[in-house]
């Protein structure tokens, strides 16, 4: 099909992996952080519901921290394998954050082993709860970390190349570039939402199957508020985003948006299909719109992509992935304040069946969503590893047999994939709510 | 002390503590699918399970450590290793994801699959036989460098006695090793069945894991005599080794003081261990890389043991808590208290 090429291959590997391990990496981000706002509620209101809620989230959660803890393995071992010029470059200038996000993860590590088997240790409640701390702090500084890395990649600085060697590292302005501010807020905050959703559809999904137990309504509400506040804050960023790309990858902006000529007043493409000769057909345009996502007004003028050297553009359908991304956004957003909404107004039902439905495809496309992110921010830089400073055939491996590994991880992968799902649902069926609650003795009508 | 020694002590630090707390993890995979073979599962089901239970995640993190910290302090280790381990490593990196995974599926899923606990002994064995070919490869001429390609000589590596002798140490030591702790364990948690179980493999598992030690010892000199002989000049370390070692079996023989005899089999371990990595100085892998040439840069070299120390500062006192709540409370270790 194709000849070797070890380069092509580094590169599909390094998306298997990544595309297998961003999914548990984002639950792992937030699902902690979720878990404890329903043991805080649990104390707060004394309500045994919520405290079961944690209880039941933090098991399934445990089984995809442990995928994510060996895919992350696989990925953390996978870019010396596969990019050892890239690690070479990256251990003289970037290493520090990477070397901290082992010690958060860690920490987090320690504590969730912790917190899983001492449910009934402690006399007072406050005191298990304090043990979800590290874990959330554990789980979003690795986030943090590590998207300094990839915001490095992106905006590299704190570094000089004299005849080809690096002198002048400053780690810390490595790790604080341009990029890391609206990439690692942007990164949180959406693996945040995106697990709020992944919980609240499957309490949706309860519900719309006749389980009629308050359980999965507070449940879903609890969810659903939360999505509505990590959406606003998701939102916002994204216009910082906007603002930084502009300034120091116009490249990539210009890309996702199909915009071709250099000009003040720039309209903002939703959607639409490219032609052959780079015809922008069946779009949406918002007349000044990019100018005032680039700039923060409409005289801001928006370099084009026929401004850029034609190397150095990156592959034109990331636009496709970029409106994938902003779509289901927008789409998360509105739900969870319509049902925020529905729910406050006592008079109207938040619990109608196609407010349900919709909140169950809310779950998948939350990660669809951050997929498409992901895809967008990788494929984006192309053809650089490193912006401007080397590219992703420079950094890659020269060894024989990556296709082999690629067939083999694909495997892996499946395997896992279908195992933890299967797990999972064995794991829930043999234990319904309703079970536990009788089993513990909590009350149906709790407060 | 030079950047460089600090680093790679910190890094080989590191690695020492993933051989003792994955090697208890792997030897007690092998022990649990033994057992079960022979029914003698019922015996030491409860001990095994209630020690990894908290502790598996941790163990994976001392690995992630060593391989991230190695390219911080010596990034040219990415490009030697890197491309010339590819095969190896993914092969190491699978076992890793199959044990990991089906380990939380088989604790957390609530069933039992003789599936999951053939891969949990399986793994057990096999992982640490390819992670130690690394230690073997650092020895030099299994890689080679022409025309600015790294590759892997395969032929070299499987046709070489001293790269079996060292799949052998390191499969006995993780038995040895892992049998010692659980005999700690079990005397802990009062459970008179699995301790006597236990306690006979670690008396079995004892003389080989010495014997392949000398073995290797003397392998080494045909294969990097410069390495060798710097082995023999530290020879008081390895005299220290087969003390603690006398001292352990001795104890566990007699029944007596197993937390004592497990801390001497990490003595035992500990010189070996450094005096091996030390004598390997200044070589990271022979004769293509030191220490000293595929250091980073000051800057990130300061920064990294900043980072690394107040890292310590964090997971010491979390670590001792954890010991404290599952290693040694008693009523947690007798059974009295579970449940996630």
């Amino acid at each position: 099909m194709f000849e070797y090429d070890p380069v092509l291959y580094s590169r599909l590997l390094t998306t298997l992996t990544l595309a297998f391990h961003v999914i548990f990496a984002t639950l792992g981000v937030g699902i902690p952080l979720m878990i404890a706002i329903a043991e805080w509620m649990g104390i707060r209101r004394n309500d045994p519901h919520y405290t079961l809620m944690a209880r039941r989230w933090a098991r399934g959660f445990v089984v995809t921290v442990a995928v994510g803890v060996v895919t992350g393995t696989a990925i953390g071992l996978q870019l010396s394998l596969l990019w050892p010029n890239f690690m070479q470059a990256a251990g003289h200038t970037i290493g520090l954050p990477m070397f901290m996000e082992t010690f958060a993860f860690f920490f987090e590590a320690i504590f969730l082993g912790i917190y899983l088997y001492t449910w009934d240790r402690f006399k007072s409640k406050v005191k298990h709860f304090l043990l979800v701390i590290p874990i959330v702090i554990g789980a979003t500084a690795s986030a943090f970390f590590i998207t300094t890395v990839n915001s490095f990649m992106n905006a590299p600085q704190g570094f000089n190349i004299i005849d080809g060697v690096l002198t002048d590292v400053s780690p810390l302005a490595a790790m604080f570039n341009p990029a890391t501010p609206s990439k690692m807020s942007h990164v949180i905050l959406s693996s945040y939402l995106t697990s709020a959703f992944i919980l609240g559809a499957i309490a949706a999904f309860h519900i719309l199957k006749g389980s009629k137990h308050v359980y999965h309504k507070k449940a879903l509400h609890l969810t659903m508020v939360s999505a509505a506040v990590f959406a606003i804050g998701t939102a916002l960023v994204g216009d910082l985003s906007g603002k930084y790309l502009h300034e120091y990858q116009p490249e990539k902006l210009a890309a996702a948006e199909w915009h071709f000529e250099t000009e003040e007043k720039a309209s903002l493409v939703l959607g639409g299909i490219l032609t052959d000769g780079n015809e922008v057909r069946f779009a949406l345009e918002i007349p000044y719109a990019l100018s005032i996502l680039a700039g923060g007004s409409a005289d801001t003028i928006v370099t084009g992509l026929n401004d850029f050297p034609e190397d150095e553009v990156p592959p034109l359908w990331i636009h496709y992935m970029f409106d994938l991304m902003v779509f289901i956004g927008i789409y998360l957003a509105a739900l969870s304040a319509l049902f925020v909404v529905l729910h406050w107004r006592k008079k109207w039902n938040a619990f109608n069946r196609p407010v349900l439905w919709a909140v169950v495809a809310g779950g998948p496309a939350a990660m669809f969503a951050i997929e498409a992110g992901w895809i967008f921010a990788e494929v984006g830089r192309q053809p650089w590893i490193l912006n401007g400073v080397m590219t992703v055939a420079e950094g890659a491996t020269t060894s024989a047999h990556v296709d082999m590994m690629l067939y083999l991880f694909l495997v892996l992968y499946a395997i896992l994939g279908v195992t933890c799902v299967v797990v999972l649902r064995r794991m829930f069926k043999q234990n319904p709510v309703e079970a536990e609650l009788e089993k513990r003795n909590i009350s149906h009508q709790a407060v | 002390m030079s950047y460089e020694v600090v680093g790679i002590a910190v890094l080989w630090t590191f690695l020492y503590g993933y051989l003792i707390v994955a090697s208890v993890d792997f030897g007690a995979g092998f022990f649990s699918y033994y057992t079960k073979r022979t029914n003698k599962n019922h015996i030491t089901h409860n001990i095994i399970q209630r020690y990894l239970s908290p502790v598996w995640e941790v163990t994976n993190v001392f690995l992630v450590f060593f391989f991230i910290g190695i390219v911080g302090f010596f990034p040219s280790t990415a490009y030697y290793y890197g491309t010339a381990l590819l095969v190896p490593g993914s092969v190491a990196i699978i076992l890793l994801a199959l044990r990991g995974s089906y380990y939380a599926f088989a604790t957390y899923g609530a069933k039992d699959s003789p599936l999951y606990t053939f891969l949990y002994g399986a793994t057990g064995l096999l992982i640490p036989a390819s992670l130690s070919t690394v230690l073997t490869i650092s020895e030099g001429g299994f890689v080679i460098k022409e025309n600015g390609n790294v590759r892997l000589l395969y032929g070299e590596l499987f046709g070489s006695l001293y790269s079996w002798g060292v799949v052998l140490l390191a499969i006995v030591s993780v038995l040895f090793i892992s049998a010692s702790f659980l005999t700690y364990y079990a005397s802990r948690a009062k459970d008179e069945g699995a301790l006597k179980l236990l306690r006979k493999y670690a008396l079995i598992w004892s003389f080989p894991s010495i014997l392949m030690g000398i073995i290797v010892f003397f392998l080494l000199s045909k294969r990097n005599l410069e390495h060798y002989q710097n082995m023999v000049d530290l020879w008081w370390m390895f005299a220290v080794s087969l003390a603690a070692f006398a001292i352990a079996t001795y104890l566990i023989w007699k029944k007596r003081n197993y937390g004592l005899a497990f801390i001497m089999v990490m003595v035992q371990y500990f010189a070996a261990f450094f005096g091996y990595g030390a004598a390997h100085l200044p070589y990271l892998l022979y004769p293509y890389l030191t220490i000293y040439d595929g250091f980073t840069n000051e800057t990130m070299a300061i920064a990294l043991i900043i980072a690394f120390i107040a890292g310590l500062l964090l997971l010491i006192p979390s670590l001792y808590l954890l010991m404290r709540l599952f290693l040694f409370d008693a009523d947690y270790v007798e059974g009295k208290k579970e449940a996630m």
